[in-house]
């Protein structure tokens, strides 16, 4: 992993089209401005993770569920 | 060819029913290669059921039927990955978490599977994280829409 030392303000560039900048640092929180094309998509990482799980916990439906259905 | 499901037992299905999800599903990323599997005409769910491996099906939904107001663009790397070209060729549907009572059990409109249907391909898109699009959204309105 590239590791890089920012200042408030200061921004890092990742290609030449998205830049990150450090726009507020305050204790534990960091407030980060990105600028980035349309269609590079940007989440929080904790989104995919909790889809991961939710599709992982879809998984665990029992077979039988298809018999609870037609009992309805 | 004949593929061994998590839902229905052996099936036979055809090599042109297989659908690609070139990245797989979030989380699940090995398998690549699915069929749509119809349950029961009367209800807006599906089965997406993985070729390689019987474990890996999901049931699906026609999300729609759930929740009327649902809409979202894809984006333009979504269109250009599944090779969209008009709307009529793309499905959507949200995988469904079955718990003891459809009542119970929710479906995640944040990450929806679009299919492209004529072209055979489909993937789990990740849309920007919003209230209207929770992760667990429950199913009880079922009942009033579906009977």
């Amino acid at each position: 992993m590239l590791v890089l030392s920012r200042k408030k303000d200061e921004s890092i560039m990742i290609g030449d089209q998205i830049e990150i900048k450090i726009l507020a640092v305050d204790g534990e929180q960091i407030k980060i401005g990105i600028v980035a094309p349309k269609t590079v998509k940007v989440h929080r990482y904790e989104v995919f993770e909790a889809i991961q799980a939710q599709n992982k916990e879809a998984l665990s439906a029992s077979s039988s569920f298809l018999e609870q259905l037609k009992k309805k | 060819m004949k593929i061994a499901t998590k839902f229905l037992g052996e099936i036979e299905i055809k090599e042109q029913d297989i659908l690609t999800f070139e990245q797989g599903l979030l989380g699940l990323e090995d398998y690549k290669k699915f069929v749509l599997l119809p349950i029961d005409a009367n209800l807006p769910l599906v089965l997406l059921q993985s070729v390689d491996q019987m474990e890996i099906g999901f049931v699906i939904a026609y999300p729609f039927a759930f929740k009327k107001d649902y809409s979202f663009d894809i984006s333009e790397e979504d269109r250009e990955q599944l090779r969209i070209e008009k709307e009529e060729e793309v499905l959507t549907y949200t995988i469904v978490t079955m718990k003891e009572t459809l009542q119970d059990s929710t479906i995640n409109l944040l990450a929806p599977i679009i299919i492209n249907m004529d072209k055979k391909l489909g993937k789990q898109i990740v849309l920007q994280d919003n209230k209207s699009f929770p992760l667990r959204y429950p199913m009880q309105s079922l009942e009033g829409s579906a009977k």
